[in-house]
């Protein structure tokens, strides 16, 4: 079944974090206890915004051990397609709301002796939910977080007074920058680096990293991208006969589930590779915005990720 | 009785290791383990690296001889490397290994080259600090003999040439399969005469 089967929750607690950040904390609808969940994992909630069906994925940040509910903190976007508005406006205690079952695309590695951790505003969140599952067994792990401003870094009063000699805090305002490669050069051998914050600074994390000679293995990272916007296109779904008109706000998975066409998907924002679907034509170019498909995979243009990615010219055809 | 054996180098099943050809890459440190015939492989590799110098400047070449004698650590001394550590067999060398390993910091390479007893030992001591191991580089020089484990007394016996032999712990008659373990650093021996005892095919010399 498409994403999997779902949780059916209700809202316990709405917090605003900070003027662009509140947190949300779900219960089970039936009082049960929620599906236990590991440190970086993600769930994807189903919004109902008025006719439109949105689902985005958002980090659990809460502790994997309290499974009486799950917490996520979502970050207002005034810009985006609308997920986080609708969070923000409208979702309020006792709402009852559809969650999928937890995914983790960005488990800690267990074997690593060390982990070191690098957080990029709202990208604190799977660090939350880590911080706590190591604080459980002990493991040893170095934060460096990095805001636009005091008054913007959310939890890291909570994150400085637990642990004030693993967390390191960065401002932008006041021009604070991650001194990167002193940070790298002195982990032990067997430290493994997580990286999750805006697409400029998990590139700078994980080149500089890879330029000194870290291996590609004890590096991880997540990024969720929003479907993004572009011009609506066509496409024709060989496998249920339909064509379809992809609109400039929809992405061509949100197209494919309006038509009524059952399409697989986990994580909706490109990383997971779930969505994945074969192209059987396509006189056009596809514009790839996942980072699933490899460079090659992206240039063959035999394959697209519907979740994110969007076409530009005459005929598309995808096997769905 | 005729049982049909892998050819040695062959990847059979998916737990044989595969081995390639060491290159150098980018690091602070060279952390350099070969025995036997690994040594013209170390050559080979620090002779690719764009800085030569500045690549020895920041190596730690250790060496031990091969199981059947082989002996090239001249080749590896005078590379020049910032140390050159010639032990007289495995077990002394990886004593060495570790206490490296217990000053390094991340940004080190590893190249394992050599016997696949002294490239699984190494490897293990390397991933004991959770360093990932795909990431260690290893190439597989000179003799095949291996390091087997008894899966009925969990003796290891090293430098098995003949297929079956005798556990030298035990004294069982094992049949030396690819399974391979990373953790044990070890082939999986097993009693291939456990339903019919005594019915022991021939032993064939199947790695020298």
């Amino acid at each position: 079944m498409s994403g999997g089967a779902k949780l059916q929750v209700r809202v316990a607690e709405v917090v605003e974090v900070n003027d662009l950040v509140k947190r949300f904390r779900f219960v089970s609808r039936d009082g049960s206890l929620l599906p236990a969940f590991s440190g970086g994992a993600h769930t994807v909630v189903e919004m109902d915004d008025h006719g439109v069906r949105r689902l985005n994925p958002y980090s659990l940040m809460s502790d994997a051990e309290d499974r009486s509910g799950y917490e996520i903190s979502v970050r207002r976007d005034d810009q985006g397609r609308g997920g986080s508005l609708y969070m923000h406006r409208h979702v309020v205690p006792g709402m009852e709301m559809t969650l999928s079952y937890p995914v983790n695309l960005f488990p800690l590695d267990n074997r690593a002796r060390k982990h070191l951790m690098i957080a990029g505003g709202i990208g604190i969140t799977p660090f939350l939910a880590q911080i706590a599952q190591l604080t459980h067994f002990g493991g040893r792990f170095e934060l460096h977080y990095a805001a636009r401003s005091k008054a913007l870094g959310a939890y890291m009063d909570r994150l400085t007074s637990a642990h004030p000699d693993r967390v390191h805090c960065y401002f932008d305002d006041q021009k604070q920058v991650i001194d990167l490669e002193k940070v790298l050069e002195n982990q032990p051998i067997g430290t493994h680096l997580y990286v999750c914050g805006p697409k400029g600074m998990i590139n700078w994390v994980l080149s500089t990293a890879e330029a000194m000679g870290w291996p590609k293995q004890a590096l991880h990272h997540e990024e969720f991208l929003a479907p993004g916007t572009g011009l609506p296109f066509t496409v024709e779904l060989a496998a249920s006969g339909k064509t379809i008109t992809v609109g400039p706000t929809q992405s061509l998975l949100e197209a494919m589930e309006a038509a009524g066409v059952e399409a697989p998907y986990l994580c909706r924002g490109g990383a997971c590779g779930q969505c994945e679907t074969v192209v059987r034509k396509c006189d056009g170019t596809i514009l790839h915005r996942d980072h699933w498909l490899t460079p090659e995979e992206q240039a063959a243009n035999t394959k697209i990720m519907p979740c994110v990615s969007r076409f530009e010219g005459k005929t598309l055809v995808i096997d769905r | 009785m005729k049982v049909d054996l892998t050819p040695v180098n062959a990847p059979s099943i998916r737990s044989r290791p595969v081995y390639a050809t060491l290159e150098p890459r980018p690091g602070k440190l060279h952390v350099i383990v070969a025995d036997d015939e690994g040594a013209a492989a170390v050559v080979e590799m620090v002779g690719k690296a764009n800085d030569r110098s500045g690549m020895l400047a920041a190596s730690h070449v250790m060496y031990c001889p091969g199981p059947t004698g082989t002996d090239l650590s001249a080749q590896l001394e005078v590379l020049g490397a910032a140390q050159f550590f010639r032990a007289p067999t495995i077990p002394a060398l990886l004593p060495r290994l570790v206490r490296v390993l217990a000053d390094a910091h991340m940004g080190t390479q590893f190249y394992l080259a050599g016997t696949e007893g002294l490239i699984g030992q190494a490897e293990r001591e390397i991933m004991a600090t959770g360093f990932p191991h795909a990431s260690i580089q290893k190439e597989q020089r000179g003799s095949t003999l291996r390091r087997v484990q008894c899966v009925h007394c969990k003796g290891i016996t090293e430098n098995v040439a003949t297929d079956p032999f005798k556990c030298s712990h035990c004294g069982l008659n094992l049949f030396v399969r690819d399974h391979y373990s990373r953790r044990i650093a070890a082939f999986m021996g097993v009693c291939i005469d456990a339903e019919d005892p005594g019915q022991v095919p021939e032993s064939v010399v199947r790695f020298r």
